[in-house]
């Protein structure tokens, strides 16, 4: 009876509140988006509002179980947890059943489910459990392999089923490894690698070879080599790219431009490394490592876009950066979208009066474009409220997180967060046109009984934890 | 605690940046950028689907069979309805108050937002009345479509026909929506996806007045359709419509092939219907009254979907085998005393002189002669078992693309029955039956059964001496000549030419060989004709009466079967029938001695005798 208590007492009921707000107004948003006059009823079972709600009840069952469940258990349970979903993941892949090309479903009876949303929260218990070790040191080799198999098996498993934006959600983790202590300049890393991943498509590889050389000369100057080396150094390469240059001309070799600048770089590399040994500036290394790893890199990207990636994958890249624009084909949905929810203007059209999403202009109105709902009826006001809803939930789960006094709740806390940022992100970016078209749902707002249920364990395993975090916890 | 606490500010910093991001982004597009933004208020779009003009149909010598013609179809979007005068409305419709609110509620039931046909096909009086007064009603406009035409009533279930989508071809191809026709039979079904072209698409913004302001977003949605292609078929429609009036008041098929080619030049079945009784809205009420009322079932393809036991005309098929495997050479004489006994066993046949070569037996049609030979076959000698001779024996048979699909471009063919080895071990219940359980195969009874299109195909065989192309009915689609290239490929037989020509002088004796012969009434002058009667016993009436034939005999051009159901023998009905379809195609006219029996054919009422022989029948058994 006294556990009960301290149980209700210890829970964290702003988070509830602010999930029981975004539940709430996700229902409300799937009844507007498949809304028809025949069946008026929110509770109309035939309907997919009707059958959320059912699987909103079920949701707040599982709530409770999982929170009358011992705190201890979940980490004691986190790696048997997580070797049943990969198991399950492996026999969705040959037992399941194909939904919009993507075989992720198992069919029981009248329910579908879909293990690869039940393999996140599998996976987050088994990485905080795995982090919060008292021999785990990041940097270590051993523990960053294990970390990256604990993410990657899952991650592969479920791009084996077709469901790239499931597969994605893994790379979030990186944030969560980043608050334990992985190196910043690996999130830098991170950063310019996708920064050069954009340009490189956008512009060419030879473009970013020069942004490179740039952000090269940059860093040489904040090392310490005077201005007038680095305008030296530049002169050299400008020299050799000119002497190939017109070597190219006249022969048959036919090199491209960032062929000639990345020999133009290895002829001066032996010069460059014996200035700077006799000089004792050591990081200069450090520089023209980074500076060819880039341009390595720089030339994969381009490679796998042309050779590796499916057309459908790329003319989906190719419509967010705008490099080919196709509003019949690819980019009919985020045109769509982008109409319905620009329509709403400030305040919205108002509840149910919504003409875009319903005549069916947007597709997947209820499950992957639902936020285009939200936009249309409920202009900025109604949209940016969402957002915020969503960014306080998270912003209160790290919070929560940083005063956990177990790391494995804090890892935790922390993973939550991170997931529910990158649904949140990667769904509404889609919509707005700000990410490419990767079908995930929006946390709480898409129909579907797995992904509610999903983020609802996700959650609520957090807040049990938190209740708990006067004990220590390993 | 520990050391990297302070990074929460930048995880935390991230999430907000990105949020931040999101909701300039979202200010942007709900409230500086116009491009986006619709007055909802007074705007609403209507997308009007552009229907492709279906391909056209032709036939061999490019006389039109099927076009387009203009229909306008009535749409609503309940959603957009206003209060309107109901009055005026229904007048100008010529509905009634009922059916108007019937129909709305229909629509609403298929869907509030998106529109739905409210009236089919309205006549083109009527849209132009309409159209000038469709401001008055909100919610309704009017889009144009296409509906199929005859020119010449014939072939109908060559062509096919057009009906609404089903729910099965959307979930199939979501090409189609509601409403979208699609083609239900014939060349209109297996060449859907030539025909139809592809549907464009034209969004416009209306006003609450319901008129058209303008082109939505300009014309950036907007689909132009695509024509679909014109088909030129294989059929000679002058010879099919001449085909459909011999057959008139008969039961039964035709199918002619131009041998060379496999071309289909005729391919009916009677009775037939006109096919324009399957357009526009008057179609599902024909439909089921000919479905479901007419006993003498003229949606049933008899040519491809009727099997019937081959009779005498598979005698050929047994003496190219024979030949083959060298049981009779062309000068084999067998004996025949008034028919075939084997101890208890005795098949019967007609008076005639014996003993017979092969030609005579061909010309004849003796039972005997085939019934020793069949059994020869099956018991030769260097077969270790009956399975043996008589799976060999199949594997010819076969080769003539008798009981399997032959492969055409129709749909619905059917392939007929060849019992295997298998069939007959298990109906005898022994491995060891005898071949004298099967010898009603010698003369085409038993469990044959074939296709008048795979009996066409098999004189096509024979014709050509040894092989066929598979038949098929479209010559050309589009501009280009090619057509799908296993209908240029060669399916040769498993008899070697020169064992054809006994057969062929056999069959020449069928027409030319004076008094007795049995295809005497499909000669033509100038023509050398050869055919071959067939009469198959039918234990619900009358006997069917069959003819195949080719001419001529030396290039041969058209290979042709008729089938007459209840037409007693093959002498009778079929073989004329057949001559007069020959001469009509290979010299455009009957002469002048043959109208007689043109005349004759044309009247026959096979259907009507059947009836009184039956309603006689019936009063006899009553008496007794
Ligand atoms: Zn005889």
């Amino acid at each position: 009876m006294n556990r009960k208590v301290s149980l209700i007492k210890n829970l964290d009921w702003m988070t509830i509140m602010l999930y029981a707000i975004l539940v709430f107004l996700g229902w409300i948003n799937i009844y507007a988006a498949v809304y028809n006059e025949d069946h008026q009823s929110i509770f109309d079972a035939t309907q997919r509002y009707g059958k959320q709600l059912m699987w909103i009840g079920a949701a707040i069952f599982i709530a409770i179980i999982i929170l009358t469940i011992e705190s201890k258990f979940y980490s004691a349970f986190a790696y048997p947890t997580l070797i049943l979903m990969i198991l399950l993941l492996l026999a969705v892949l040959t037992f399941g059943v194909k939904v919009n090309g993507a075989r992720s479903w198992f069919e029981l009876g009248a329910i579908r489910f879909q293990p690869a949303e039940f393999a996140k929260f599998a996976t987050n218990l088994a990485i905080a459990r795995y982090l919060s070790q008292h021999n785990f040191k990041i940097h270590r080799l051993k523990s960053l392999a294990v970390t990256g198999l604990i993410l990657f098996t899952p991650a592969v498993l479920i791009l084996m089923q077709n469901d790239t934006g499931s597969a994605l959600v893994y790379s979030v983790f990186i944030l969560v490894l980043y608050r334990e202590g992985l190196s910043g300049f690996v999130l830098f890393l991170a950063l310019l690698a996708a920064i050069f991943f954009v340009f490189t498509l956008i512009y060419s590889s030879f473009t970013v070879s020069i942004l490179i050389l740039i952000i090269a000369a940059i860093s040489l100057k904040t090392i310490g080599i005077q201005t007038k080396q680095i305008a030296i150094a530049t002169a050299m390469l400008a020299g050799s790219f000119g002497t190939l240059w017109l070597i190219n001309k006249g022969t048959n070799f036919q090199l491209g431009n960032f062929s000639l600048v990345v020999i133009s770089i290895l002829l001066n590399t032996i010069p460059f490394l014996i200035y700077t040994y006799r000089q004792k500036i050591k990081k200069a290394a450090l520089v023209l490592l980074l500076v060819i790893g880039s341009l390595f890199y720089t030339f994969s990207v381009s490679y796998i876009f042309d050779t590796v990636l499916e057309s459908h994958q790329q003319q989906r890249i190719n419509e967010l950066l705008g490099i080919k624009s196709d509003p019949y084909g690819t980019g009919y949905n985020v045109n769509q979208s982008k109409i319905a929810i620009g329509s709403g203007g400030f305040n919205g059209k108002g509840f149910l009066n919504g003409t875009q999403t319903k005549f069916n202009f947007v597709p997947e109105q209820s499950t992957d474009f639902i936020f285009c709902t939200v936009g249309e009826e409920w202009g900025f006001l109604g949209s940016a409220l969402v957002l915020l809803l969503h960014l306080s939930l998270i912003l209160r789960l790290i919070y929560l997180s940083e005063r956990q006094r177990s790391s494995f709740s804090r890892i935790y806390g922390y993973g939550v967060a991170a997931i529910l940022f990158f649904h949140v992100a990667v769904n509404v970016g889609m919509t707005i046109g700000l990410a490419p078209v990767i079908g995930i749902p929006l946390p709480f707002f898409s129909y579907g009984g797995s992904s509610l249920w999903s983020f609802t364990i996700l959650l609520f395993i957090f807040l049990r934890l938190d209740a708990n975090r006067l004990e220590l916890l390993r | 605690m520990n050391n990297y606490s302070n990074r929460k500010f930048i995880v935390g910093g991230i999430f907000a940046f990105v949020i931040l991001i999101f909701i300039i982004r979202l200010f942007n597009l709900q409230i500086i950028d116009d491009q986006y933004k619709l007055s909802a208020e007074s705007n609403s779009q209507r997308r009007v689907t552009q229907y492709a003009a279906r391909g056209l149909i032709y036939d061999r010598n490019g006389e039109l069979l099927v076009y387009n013609q203009a229909a306008y179809d009535l749409m609503i979007i309940p959603r957009q309805v206003k209060t309107f005068d109901t009055l005026d409305f229904c007048y100008l419709l010529g509905i009634d108050k009922e059916d108007l609110i019937h129909r709305i509620q229909k629509a609403k039931k298929h869907s509030w937002y998106r529109s739905s046909i409210f009236i089919k096909q309205l006549s083109s009086e009527r849209y132009a009345v309409l159209q000038e007064k469709l401001y008055k009603f909100p919610g309704f406009f009017v889009q144009t479509r296409t509906l199929r035409k005859y020119p010449h009533h014939n072939a109908a279930h060559t062509l096919g026909y057009l009906g609404e989508v089903n729910d099965r071809n959307i979930k199939k191809d979501d090409y189609y929506t509601q409403g979208d026709y699609i083609g239900k039979n014939g060349i209109e079904n297996t060449y859907e996806e030539i025909l139809r072209g592809v549907k464009g698409l034209k969004v416009y913004w209306v006003d609450v007045y319901n008129r058209i302001k303008g082109s939505f977003h300009d014309g950036k949605l907007d689909r132009d359709a695509i024509e679909g292609q014109d088909i030129k078929t294989t059929l000679d429609i002058n010879l099919q419509e001449y085909g459909e009036k011999l057959m008139q008041n008969k039961k039964g098929g035709i199918v002619a092939i131009e041998p060379k080619t496999g071309e289909i030049l005729v391919k009916l079945s009677s009775p037939g219907y006109d096919p324009e009784m399957f357009v526009g809205r008057a179609m599902s009420k024909n439909y089921r009254e000919l479905a479901n009322n007419d006993t003498l079932k003229p949606l049933f393809d008899r040519s491809m979907m009727a099997t019937y036991p081959p009779g005498s005309i598979f005698k050929l098929v047994n003496a190219l085998i024979a030949l083959q495997e060298g049981i009779i050479t062309p000068y084999t004489r067998i004996k025949c005393q008034n028919g075939y006994h084997a101890g208890s066993f005795t098949m019967g046949c007609h008076p005639h002189k014996s003993p017979v070569d092969l030609k005579e037996s061909v010309q004849i049609s003796c039972n005997a002669y085939y019934a020793q030979t069949f059994r020869d076959i099956l018991d030769a000698p260097r077969f270790n078992s009956i399975n043996e001779s008589y799976t060999n024996w199949r594997r010819h048979v076969t080769s003539f693309g008798f009981g399997e699909k032959l492969g055409t471009d129709l749909p619905n063919e059917l392939t007929g029955f060849i019992p295997t080895a298998n069939y007959y071990n298990k109906v005898i219940r022994t491995r060891n039956w005898k071949s004298l359980n099967v010898v009603s195969l010698a003369i085409g009874q038993g469990e044959l059964s074939i296709t008048p299109l795979q009996m066409a195909n098999m004189v096509a065989c024979v014709a050509n001496r040894g092989y066929y192309y598979t038949p098929h009915i479209v010559k050309s689609i589009g501009s280009n000549n090619s057509i799908d290239p296993k209908f240029l490929k060669k399916n040769k037989t498993t008899i070697d030419p020169s064992y054809f020509e006994p057969v062929i002088e056999g069959m020449d004796l069928v027409v030319h060989g004076g008094e007795g012969s049995t295809g005497r009434s499909s000669a033509i002058k100038d023509i050398r004709v050869c055919g071959k009667t067939g009469t198959v016993q039918n234990p619900h009436g009358d006997d069917h009466s069959v003819y195949v034939a080719f001419a001529p005999k030396d290039d041969p051009k058209i290979a042709i079967v008729v089938y007459v159901e209840n037409g007693v023998w093959g002498a009778r009905y079929a073989a004329p029938i057949s001559g007069l379809m020959i001469e009509k195609y290979l010299k455009g006219e009957i002469s002048e001695n043959k109208k007689y029996l043109e005349k004759k054919m044309l009247e026959a009422d096979l259907i009507k005798e059947q009836e009184i022989k039956k309603v006689q029948l019936k009063k006899e058994s009553s008496h007794e």
